[in-house]
């Protein structure tokens, strides 16, 4: 799994990058109650806004990491929010990308490198 | 920039696990580790205790009637004992402050909003004598169903009080200014307390298994459910208490009577009503709409007709809710309108406020 600086999570499943946020980034938002996801095979861009979650406090934005297109997005976030507070990592992944080179990924941190980036 | 404020409660916030935020000029907790959520529906079910010490706590030793020249309320008719909600109004009928004032007997004790306090204070000292701001007291607030079982074990009084009463009650040699009321939409208490003593009366009051502390955030979601305005928000200057649904504020004689700032313009709107309202907002999507969301007449209207003042999620209702201004055509309640969020108009329509019954102690 890699991570980026705006606290989401990467994971390649075969040919394609799932995304989500992480457990340090679901506790800074606090309780989900709305998100907003992205339209299927659509083009993104590297850092465009892709989805919006909106926590009791405040929305927040999810930049797309890489270059690519939206190929699978997780309804079940739409109908329960809560559960990116639940299974952040998990159960709670927000979008899959199909992007064209994966070595990409590399330029993002490692688990431990992004423990030691939250402190 | 200048230093935060900290309350005579700051380090107890830090060792419950505070998030601490700036507000109003002060460092306050914003949540504690229950979480938003978690508080609000505390508050709701058991009892949530609130430190509100950055509000303004001003005694005023001067005739009600000279109160009356600042204020549209009827202070002179305010019985010993008793609490009533305020407005400070401009010449303009705009909203100064909104506040609460109770009489107690020689004099009258006032809540402001910490924001306003200072305007507020030299507002009144310009033109009343006796105003003497109350510096050594914290204020904390009590709020929800269980409050009165949980205060009475260390002050057995509280229960003979019923809502907007207010009485001096001993605890422990300590003389607490209690009133019965909050900004929650739930029975509860409001107390001022030496600030020498206000951890010590948190302490015993969150040693109780009814209490939990419940920070900035969750007291927004409750007073918003509860359909309360926020100074600077719902109401201010440019909003006058007629616009902003606040004529039960201004009793009968005093619209008779006038008398106060910016009589002219509230009279003639009593009479003839005004061109918008402060309205309650039901999206009906799960989508925030968030403060400063313009609102459109339709779908396709190029024009907004009004923006929303305050917005957000009611964990008690598990639905997004909102506080806007409408132009009075379109605010009885069931009437559709659009909000535009990220560039989407969707659907809300409007509602009657509060968004659910207040628990008050009659």
């Amino acid at each position: 799994m890699k991570f980026t600086e705006e606290h989401e999570w990467l994971r390649v499943d075969g040919d394609l990058v799932v995304v989500g946020i992480t457990e340090h980034a679901a506790e800074q938002l606090g309780d989900v109650v709305f998100v907003e996801l992205p339209e299927l095979e659509t083009q993104v861009a590297k850092g465009d806004e892709v989805c919006v979650i909106e926590s009791v406090k405040a929305a927040s934005d999810i930049l797309a990491p890489l270059d690519g297109e939206i190929v699978a997005v997780n309804e079940a976030l739409s109908d329960n929010p809560a559960l990116v507070n639940e299974d952040p990592t998990g159960a709670a992944w927000f979008f899959k990308m199909k992007i064209d080179d994966l070595s990409a990924l590399d330029a993002y941190m490692s688990e431990d490198e992004y423990k030691a980036f939250i402190g | 920039m200048t230093e935060l404020r900290r309350t005579p409660l700051y380090d107890l916030h830090i060792e419950l696990g505070a998030k601490m935020v700036p507000f109003a000029g002060y460092e306050m907790p914003v949540q504690y580790p229950m979480g938003v959520m978690g508080e609000h529906n505390h508050t709701r079910i058991r009892a949530g205790l609130f430190d509100v010490s950055h509000m303004g706590q001003v005694i005023l030793r001067a005739p009600p009637e000279a109160l009356e020249s600042l204020v549209p309320v009827d202070v002179q008719g305010l019985a010993r004992g008793r609490q009533r909600y305020a407005l400070f109004t401009n010449d303009a009928g705009g909203i100064l402050d909104d506040l609460m004032v109770a009489n107690r007997g020689d004099h009258l004790f006032l809540v402001v909003n910490a924001a306003c306090k200072d305007s507020d204070i030299a507002h009144m000292q310009a033109h009343l004598p006796g105003v003497q701001p109350i510096t050594d007291r914290a204020l904390i607030a009590l709020q929800g169903p269980e409050a009165e079982v949980a205060l009475s074990r260390l002050v057995p009084g509280v229960t003979a009080m019923r809502f907007m009463d207010v009485a001096v009650l001993d605890w422990n040699g300590v003389a607490l200014w209690i009133s019965r009321s909050g900004y929650t939409g739930e029975d509860g208490f409001e107390i001022s307390v030496p600030d020498t003593s206000a951890e010590t009366l948190c302490r015993a009051l969150l040693a109780m298994d009814e209490v939990a502390p419940i920070g900035l955030g969750a007291r927004d979601s409750l007073r918003l459910e509860a359909g309360l305005c926020l100074y600077g928000h719902d109401i201010d200057t440019t909003t006058s208490p007629i616009e902003a649904a606040l004529a039960w504020a201004i009793q009968k004689r005093r619209r008779v009577e006038g008398g106060f700032p910016g009589a002219d313009r509230i009279r003639h709107e009593l009479a003839d009503g005004t061109s918008r309202l402060r309205v309650g907002l039901l999206p009906e999507g799960r989508a925030p709409m968030r403060e400063g969301t313009p609102l459109f007449a339709s779908a396709e209207a190029t024009e907004p007709v009004g923006t929303i003042t305050s917005g957000g999620f009611g964990p008690s209702l598990q639905a997004p809710i909102a506080m806007g201004y409408l132009p009075t055509a379109l605010a009885r309640p069931g009437t559709l309108i659009f909000g535009e969020v990220r560039g989407k108009r969707l659907p809300a329509r409007v509602a009657a406020l509060p968004f659910r019954p207040s628990n008050f102690r009659k």
